[in-house]
């Protein structure tokens, strides 16, 4: 994987590997948010949100992009739900063969199996009674940001929500368990700290070699599963246990990266000091990787698609609300900047 | 007809000229412009058929959010954004 496709609030910057440095290659939708993308065998796709406009999505295939459609709520009947069913944002976006998985802001999950010309929207999902305990996070209304298709199994589909819990499907998505055990949220009232449907996972990833492990870093600590996302331990992430982003080793079960922050309502790194936690035996210990990375004075806060990493396990890469980009070629160990002055960072992603 | 023209920061996004559209009411003229411009409609709408929040529509000087609002045949029409961002 010689490509990194760095979505920013000002255009997508694709970086290409030039000798031992990355460098940016294109510079595309400039001055236009982009939220992310996902690369395809045969295709590139870039979500945009135009603002005014609404969120739209574009792929390229040769050189040019072109405008395809982007999911579309049905019509809403009348008093049925406190949150309006109208495309706010695409929030995930993956693909398992010829079929596209787009995860959105308020909730709804949708599919598409002619490259994105339409979409579906996931009823037996969407008609579940406990998306209404849902809440935001960060946004007026839930958002589904990840979702974790099983490599061997297309059809096991694992989402995150947030503020709603995590959601897994073993039929291509016709129906739903409400899954978590072990989650905690203290930041709610008592009596429903442990409810699944208001947990708020900010990111899960799976390891594709070990699907059935599952890492996430959520909004009160970070977790691992080894049951497919059903059942979670807590881990304790040094300097804190709070953050967004969770990267997990393509092959290695036992290794993934955090990036953590103070906590919610200081969301900075801790001592102004970027770094990012590494463990490599399952969760129960963790190394700081600091070298490379600022160590005074930086504020720089990394969004939940802001940290990837690519095929073998060795390159990683995140990227900052400030427009920081790093890149390490050795696991973690040691980082580069490439870039601290691009537009604020919302996801980085090898293909 | 109603004579339409788009604000030109779209054209950043889409291609629509200005054109005479058939409609007695605002709804009426902008599905009569989504006809020959089928992706406008998400830059306009949102999914339940409303103006989008930032997108105002001015007839004959006036902005207007009811789409039902008449439109006549010598009326000016305007879809352009509020000002917003940084």
């Amino acid at each position: 994987m010689d490509r990194l496709y760095v979505s920013t609030r000002k255009g997508l910057f694709t970086f290409e590997r030039k000798g031992t440095g990355w460098v940016i290659a294109s510079v595309d939708f400039l001055g236009d948010p982009v939220t992310l993308t996902l690369p395809t065998e045969d295709a590139l796709y870039a979500a945009l949100n135009l603002g005014h406009f609404g969120t739209k999505l574009r792929r390229r295939r040769g050189a040019e992009w072109e405008e395809v459609a982007v999911p579309v709520y049905p019509e809403q009947p009348q008093g049925v739900d406190d949150v309006k069913w109208s495309l706010e944002l695409i929030w995930s976006l993956e693909a398992a063969g010829d079929r596209l998985w787009a995860g959105t802001i308020p909730g709804g999950l949708f599919h598409s199996d002619d490259a994105g010309e339409s979409w579906t929207l996931v009823r037996p999902l969407w008609d579940r009674e406990e998306r209404k305990q849902a809440f935001g996070g960060g946004y007026d209304a839930p958002g589904i940001h990840s979702i974790a298709i099983h490599p061997a199994d297309p059809k096991e589909l694992l989402l995150a929500v947030s503020c709603g819990g995590v959601w897994r499907s073993q039929d291509d998505g016709a129906a739903w368990e409400l899954v978590g055990d072990g989650l905690v949220a203290d930041y709610m009232p008592d009596g429903k700290r442990d409810m699944k449907a208001i947990q708020d996972p900010h990111r899960i990833q799976r390891c594709a070699a070990e699907p059935d492990v599952v890492w996430m870093q959520h909004h009160n600590g970070a977790f691992r599963s080894t049951d497919g996302g059903v059942s979670w331990s807590s881990l304790e992430v040094p300097p804190s246990s709070f953050g967004f982003a969770v990267a997990a080793h393509p092959t290695d079960p036992k290794t993934a990266w955090f990036v953590p922050a103070v906590k919610d309502e200081c969301r900075v790194p801790v001592d102004g000091k970027v770094v990012v936690a590494r463990t490599r035996d399952g969760g129960e210990s963790f190394e700081v990787l600091r070298e490379g990375l600022p160590q005074e004075h930086a504020y720089d806060l990394v969004f939940r698609h802001a940290l990837d990493v690519d095929a073998s396990g060795e390159t990683l890469a995140f990227g900052s609300t400030t427009g920081s980009l790093w890149m390490s070629a050795n696991g973690g160990d040691s980082w580069a900047t490439v870039s601290a002055n691009l537009p604020p960072i919302y996801a980085v992603r090898f293909g | 007809m109603a004579h339409v023209d788009v604000a030109p920061i779209l054209a950043r996004h889409l291609t629509v000229p200005a054109c005479e559209v058939a409609g007695e009411t605002v709804a009426e003229v902008l599905e009569g412009l989504f006809a020959s411009h089928d992706r406008l409609r998400g830059y306009v709408l949102d999914d339940q058929g409303g103006l989008r929040r930032h997108i105002v529509v001015f007839v004959d000087g006036e902005a207007v959010r009811d789409l039902a609002r008449a439109v006549r045949p010598t009326s000016e029409v305007v879809i352009m954004q509020a000002l917003s961002g940084g």
